[in-house]
C-alpha cells in the first residue's frame, strides 16, 4: 500500500504515542491530522490510520462516522458551519442560512460548483453569547449579520 | 456580591502566568495541597465546600472524588469534561480562554487528592481557538514546573494530556467521553460499574466540568466554609456562572452566588432584560434539556433545588430567553430535531422516538398535524424518559412534554390551521 499521509502526521503521532496507555487512544487525533492533509479523510487516508494504529479499517470507519467533524466526502475550501440552535436561531441563524443559500446557489449540505464553498447547518458551537454565530472550517465567526455574512463570503472579512 | 471568575474575563492578557501568580494567587494552592496536606484532607475541604457538579447533574464533587478507592493496583485517573456542548452554554469556554491556569492548578490538587499522576482534559473538537490557548498554558505550567515530574520539589509527578473530540454532543455524558477518549464511538456505557471503579482505560477515574475543577484553587486559598457560606442554600455551596442568551439586551456570562438572587433578577439585572423593549414569553433555564418555564414562573431563587422544585433544572446553568414573538412550535421542533441528531443510537426509545418526535412536530409546524399528535408526543416522551441508559432520553422528552404542556395552545393553532409556518 503506498503511504498517503505525510512524515508530519507520524512525527505528531509519534509525540502522542507516551501520552496514552492504550494505543486505539491515538484514533482520534490521528483522524484529526489525517483530515489535517486532506480537508477530509479519503478511504487510503482512513486505512492507512488503521494500519498505522493496528486495528481493521472497518473499526477507524465506525469512528470516523460517529463524529460530525471527520469529513467523509471532500468539502468546498471555506465550509461553512451555521449554528441553527436555540439561542442563534432565536437571533436569525435561519435568515443567514437562507441568504447564503439564495447567494452561493446552493442547498444546505451542498457544494458549489466550483468547489469553494459548501454550506452546513450546526448543532451548538457554545457561542450562544454572541449568537448568531458559524464555524469556517476551524474558525468561529460570532455576532454575524447579513452584512459580516457577505464580507465572508465576498473574502473582505478581516 | 463575591465573584471568583468574572473579573478575570475579556481580557486576553489574563490568561498569562505572569497574570496569574501576580493577581489569582497562582499555584500557591497547589503547592499547599502538595507540600502541607495529606489527600483526603482535600477532599474532607471539596466535600465541607458543598460545591456541587457544573456540568449539569449537580452531583456533590467531594462525594465523586470519596468513591475513588484509595488503594488501587491500576492508575487513577482525573478528566476533566470540557466538551461543552449544551445548547446555550458558554462558560467553560470564557475560562479557558481567560484563566486556562486556574484549570490546569484545580487539575494539579485534584490529581493529587486522587492519586492520579496522568491527568486528561477532553475539550470538544469545535473549540480549536481555546484548545491552542490551554495547550499554551500546558507547556507554560510545564515550563515552569508546575507540571511535570517532582512538583514543588516533591515526590508528586503529573502529566497533563489534552484530548480534542471530534464533534459529538453525546461525549458530554462522561462514560461516553470516557469511550471517545479511548478511540471508540462516543456511545454511553451501562452503568454500574462507575467511572469511580471502571473509568478510563479500565482504570479508577474521576470525570469532572471545567468550572468545577477551576473552583478547587478558589476553595483551598480562601477556605472551604467561606466557600460554601457564598451558597445561600444548604449543601449547594459558592458562586454559579449563569451563561445568558436569546433573547436579551446583553447576553453573556454572569456570575452570582448560589441562591442570592432569582431567575428574574438575572435576566433583567444583570442580562438587562428582554431586548427590543419586548415581554418575556418564556426562559429555557438549564440548557436545552431543562422543561422550559413560562414568564410567570421565573420568580424562582437561583439554585439547583429550587428549580428542581417547579420541575425544571439548572443544569450547567444556561439561560436562554424568549420574547413574546418566539414561535414555541418551531422552537421545539428546532430542540428535538437537534436530539434526534445527537442521539447515538443504542438505546430503541431515543434512537427511534427522537425522530418520530421531531416528525411529528414537523408536521404540525407544516399545516399537516392532527389534534391526536400532541397526546402522541406525550405517550412518546414518556415512554423515552427513563428508558434510556443515558440522560439524553430524559433531556429529550422534557422540553416536549413541558412545551406542550405549557403552550397547549400555540400547538393547537396550528394543527387547526389558524397559523402558518412563515
Amino acid at each position: 500500500m503506498e503511504k498517503v499521509l505525510s512524515q508530519k502526521f507520524y512525527d505528531k503521532m509519534s509525540k502522542l504515542e507516551q501520552r496514552y496507555p492504550i494505543r486505539n487512544a491515538l484514533i482520534l487525533p490521528a483522524l484529526h491530522a489525517a483530515q489535517e492533509e486532506f480537508g477530509w479523510l479519503p478511504k487510503e487516508a482512513m486505512d492507512e490510520v488503521a494500519v498505522f494504529i493496528g486495528v481493521h479499517p472497518a473499526q477507524i470507519r465506525e469512528v470516523a462516522s460517529f463524529y460530525t467533524m471527520y469529513n467523509l466526502s471532500p468539502v468546498g475550501e471555506k465550509h461553512l458551519k451555521i449554528c441553527t440552535n436555540v439561542s442563534c436561531m432565536l437571533r436569525g441563524a435561519y435568515d443567514l442560512v437562507t441568504h447564503c443559500e439564495k447567494k452561493l446557489q446552493i442547498k444546505t449540505g451542498e457544494t458549489t460548483v466550483d468547489g469553494k464553498f459548501t454550506l452546513s447547518e450546526e448543532e451548538c458551537l457554545g457561542a450562544c453569547g454572541t449568537a448568531p454565530a458559524m464555524m469556517v472550517n476551524d474558525d468561529y465567526h460570532e455576532n454575524l449579520s447579513i452584512e459580516r455574512i457577505n464580507q465572508i463570503l465576498e473574502g473582505r472579512a478581516p | 456580591m463575591n465573584t471568583l471568575f468574572v473579573q478575570h474575563f475579556g481580557n486576553d492578557e489574563n490568561r498569562k502566568l505572569s497574570y496569574y501568580t501576580a493577581q489569582m494567587m497562582g499555584y500557591q494552592a497547589a503547592r499547599r495541597a502538595i507540600l502541607e496536606m495529606k489527600p483526603e484532607q482535600i477532599i474532607e475541604d471539596v466535600k465541607k465546600s458543598s460545591i456541587r457538579g457544573r456540568g449539569g447533574a449537580g452531583f456533590p464533587t467531594g462525594m465523586k472524588w470519596g468513591f475513588l478507592p484509595k488503594e488501587s493496583a491500576k492508575p487513577k485517573y482525573l478528566v476533566c469534561n470540557a466538551d461543552e456542548s449544551e445548547p446555550g452554554t458558554f462558560k467553560d469556554r470564557d475560562i479557558i480562554r481567560y484563566t486556562p491556569h486556574l484549570l490546569i492548578e484545580g487539575m494539579i490538587i485534584g490529581s493529587y487528592a486522587i492519586g492520579c499522576t496522568h491527568a486528561y482534559i477532553y475539550i470538544r473538537g469545535e473549540y480549536t481557538r481555546e484548545a491552542k490557548i490551554l495547550q499554551e498554558a500546558i507547556d507554560e505550567a510545564y515550563k515552569n514546573g508546575f507540571l511535570g515530574k517532582g512538583i514543588f520539589n516533591s515526590s508528586f509527578n503529573l502529566d497533563v494530556t489534552l484530548h480534542r473530540g471530534a464533534g459529538a454532543y453525546i461525549c458530554g455524558e462522561e462514560t461516553a467521553l470516557l469511550n471517545s477518549l479511548e478511540g471508540k464511538r462516543g456511545e454511553p456505557r451501562v452503568k454500574p460499574p462507575f467511572p469511580a471503579l471502571v473509568g478510563a482505560f479500565s482504570c479508577p477515574t474521576a470525570v469532572n466540568n471545567v468550572e468545577t475543577i477551576a473552583t478547587v484553587p478558589h476553595i483551598l486559598n480562601r477556605g472551604a466554609e467561606w466557600y460554601a457560606k457564598l451558597g445561600r442554600i444548604e449543601k449547594s455551596g459558592g458562586t454559579r456562572l449563569m451563561s445568558v442568551s436569546g433573547h436579551v439586551k446583553n447576553p453573556g456570562v454572569y456570575e452570582v452566588e448560589a441562591g442570592s438572587i432569582t431567575l428574574r433578577q438575572l435576566i433583567e439585572d444583570h442580562a438587562g432584560g428582554c431586548w427590543k423593549d419586548k415581554k418575556i414569553k418564556a426562559v429555557i433555564p438549564g440548557g436545552s434539556s431543562a422543561p422550559v418555564l413560562t414568564a410567570d414562573e421565573i420568580d424562582v431563587v437561583l439554585d439547583i433545588e429550587p428549580f428542581q422544585k417547579i420541575g425544571t433544572m439548572m443544569g450547567s446553568g444556561a439561560v436562554m430567553v424568549c420574547d413574546e414573538d418566539t414561535d414555541m412550535v418551531q422552537l421545539i421542533w428546532r430542540i428535538t430535531k437537534f436530539y434526534a441528531h445527537e442521539s447515538c443510537g443504542q438505546c430503541t426509545p431515543c434512537r427511534e422516538g427522537c425522530h418520530w418526535m421531531e416528525a411529528i412536530l414537523h408536521r404540525i409546524l407544516h399545516g399537516a398535524g392532527a389534534e391526536k399528535d400532541l397526546d402522541m408526543l406525550l405517550d412518546i416522551a414518556n415512554n423515552i424518559g427513563g428508558k434510556t441508559l443515558c440522560a439524553l432520553g430524559d433531556a429529550a422528552a422534557g422540553p416536549v412534554i413541558s412545551f406542550v404542556k405549557k403552550f397547549r395552545t400555540e400547538f393547537e393553532s396550528y394543527i387547526r390551521g389558524q397559523k402558518k409556518y412563515a
